[in-house]
């Protein structure tokens, strides 16, 4: 998110209001109803595309002896980053750390003791901080959950959750902090409007070096691992598109302009990219799939989420184009060149996708939608397509050396993959002790 | 007796079963199956991952049938669930020893 002339315009309002000494207005910001309803209304729409949105998405992919286990994975992810959100999540990602705020945030936050009924965070003056903690968390909580795609099938539960929670403090949390938080990539003036780097990139540079350190399925080549029942995917998807308007047009922060057009950038590179992955598969000789439509909308959707905010419509057009083509390929291809395992695509969808994005976004972003922005192609700034270039690389290397020391402590301590026998015979009765029956 | 199993298309089986109720026979079992003979399977892909599938849906129907009927039941089924393409099913006839009707104990020729 980036601070709209607006609410620089509320910071210097209440600056000139406390100095004036006001006493019933001094210490009492501006909180706008209608920027509080749709933020509250954002968080939920966000909170939706985890559960059940990617549980479903996910869910309906895997063979069908592992449907609970992945479920329990999007659920699960959601609770246990909920409370550490709460715990000091917040707190180190997005209120002030003093001398190290380039690097992380502060511990003064931590349990939100500070945070009372009518406190305000200056990264969205018009809304309550609770609002604004709570938006943040759905993030927080949806990011490592998308993780899961690249692990399903074969990951311990206990080594699930125990990496949920420390990539959320020691990868998520800074990441979230150097861009919007106040450290030096926002400061260095990277533009990610809605996550393209600290979320998508982030969650499948992860899922890139956590199936590497997994190894594959077992019978990965040669076994049948067709989706179990991908009407539960399309419903999954379905969810997450109508979700991520929360996401992308809840990341203005306020509601009005920028919200809507974010939405419109949304809708229109969505669509574009589920036809332009569709017309790829199509074209190569395939059958226009439905499990292709909807991989290329998701792709869509991660690529337009840093520029949301920053792009007209025909910027999202491109890039939802551009997006569902280069997608197809790096879901596709890059797998079967390199022989990884990503079970569900996390980095041929979310990785690519988000770095694809973050770099159009230096494109296409136009001073005339966000006056905080000026991108390369209209407004002349080729030196803002080397700052997208510095959160993508910075993202990528910090998440994969992070993501990579946590997989190991973990496997050391508690063993990240199930055993042989347990994998065969599948996660949900032997993991959770639970079956789907017919 | 014979018990009179047949593999068939599914799409057949109202024909299959109208013409058996024509001739007398009361009853069958019917369970989804999965199979192959000479039909050929199809090919799955999902994001580019390709599943070779050989097995193909089926249905087996079993009736059991008194021996004067065998040889009609066989022609019903047969000229109804034939449609002369490759993946028609077959068709298995074996002895039955005993039938017993649960509900009032009659067995054999009285069960059927």
């Amino acid at each position: 998110m980036r601070f709209s002339f607006r609410q620089k315009l509320s910071l210097g309002a209440l600056g000139a209001l406390l100095m004036t000494g006001s006493p019933a207005l001094a210490g009492a910001p501006k909180i706008d109803s209608g920027d509080t309803a749709w933020m509250l209304t954002s968080s939920l729409l966000v909170l939706m595309m985890t559960i059940p949105g990617l549980a479903l998405f996910y869910g309906g992919m895997v063979r069908k002896k592992n449907v609970l286990a992945t479920l329990a994975q999007s659920f699960g992810a959601t609770c246990v980053i909920t409370v550490l959100w709460m715990a000091i999540g917040y707190s180190i990602a997005f209120t002030d750390g003093g001398a190290h705020n380039n690097i992380i945030g502060g511990f003064a936050y931590a349990f939100l003791a500070p945070m009372k009924l009518n406190t305000t965070s200056a990264l969205a003056p018009t809304i309550p901080e609770s609002v604004y903690m709570f938006f943040q968390m759905t993030f927080a909580i949806i990011t490592p959950a998308l993780i899961a795609g690249a692990l399903a099938d074969r990951m311990k539960f206990s080594a699930f959750l125990w990496f949920m929670s420390l990539w959320l403090l020691f990868v998520y949390c800074p990441i979230a902090h150097w861009v919007w938080g106040g450290g030096w990539l926002g400061q260095l003036g990277a533009l990610d409007y809605a996550g393209g780097t600290v979320v998508h990139l982030n969650a499948g540079t992860a899922g890139l070096v956590t199936c590497l350190v997994l190894g594959k399925r077992i019978g990965f080549g040669h076994e049948n691992m067709a989706p179990h029942n991908l009407v539960l995917s399309v419903i999954g998807a379905s969810l997450l598109w109508v979700g991520w308007f929360g996401f992308n047009a809840g990341s203005a922060l306020t509601a009005g302009v920028n919200a809507g057009m974010a939405a419109v950038a949304t809708q229109i590179a969505t669509a574009a990219a589920s036809l332009g992955w569709m017309f790829t598969e199509w074209l190569i000789g395939k059958k226009p799939s439905i499990l292709g439509m909807i991989s290329g909308a998701v792709a869509g959707l991660v690529a337009i989420t840093p520029a949301s905010g920053f792009v007209n419509p025909m910027g999202a057009l491109i890039i939802g184009l551009a997006a569902g083509v280069v997608c197809y390929f790096s879901a596709v291809w890059m797998k079967r060149l390199f022989g990884y395992d990503d079970a569900l695509d996390a980095w041929g969808v979310h990785g690519v996708g988000g770095a694809l994005g973050a770099m159009m976004t230096g494109m296409f972003a136009s001073n005339a939608i966000n006056s905080s922005a000026k991108g390369w192609l209209i407004d002349g700034n080729v030196h803002q397509m080397l700052i997208q270039f510095y959160d993508v690389g910075a993202v990528f290397v910090y998440c994969a050396v992070g993501t990579f020391i946590i997989l190991r402590v973990i496997d050391f301590v508690v063993g990240l993959r199930v055993s042989r026998d347990v994998e065969i015979e599948g996660l949900d009765i032997n993991l959770h002790g639970e079956t789907v029956h017919d | 007796m014979k018990l009179i199993t047949a593999i068939i298309k599914p799409f057949k089986l109202e024909e299959v079963r109208e013409a058996l109720s024509a001739l007398g026979v009361q009853g069958m079992t019917v369970t989804e199956v999965k199979g192959y003979g000479r039909q050929k399977g199809h090919t799955e892909i999902y994001r580019g991952a390709e599943y070779a599938v050989s097995f193909l849906p089926k249905l087996k129907i079993e009736v059991a049938v008194r021996g004067e009927v065998v040889e009609a039941a066989i022609d019903a089924i047969n000229s109804r669930a034939k449609t002369g393409q490759i993946g028609d099913g077959k068709i298995f006839v074996t002895p039955l020893d005993q039938v017993v009707r649960i509900r009032t104990g009659e067995t054999d020729a009285d069960a059927l």
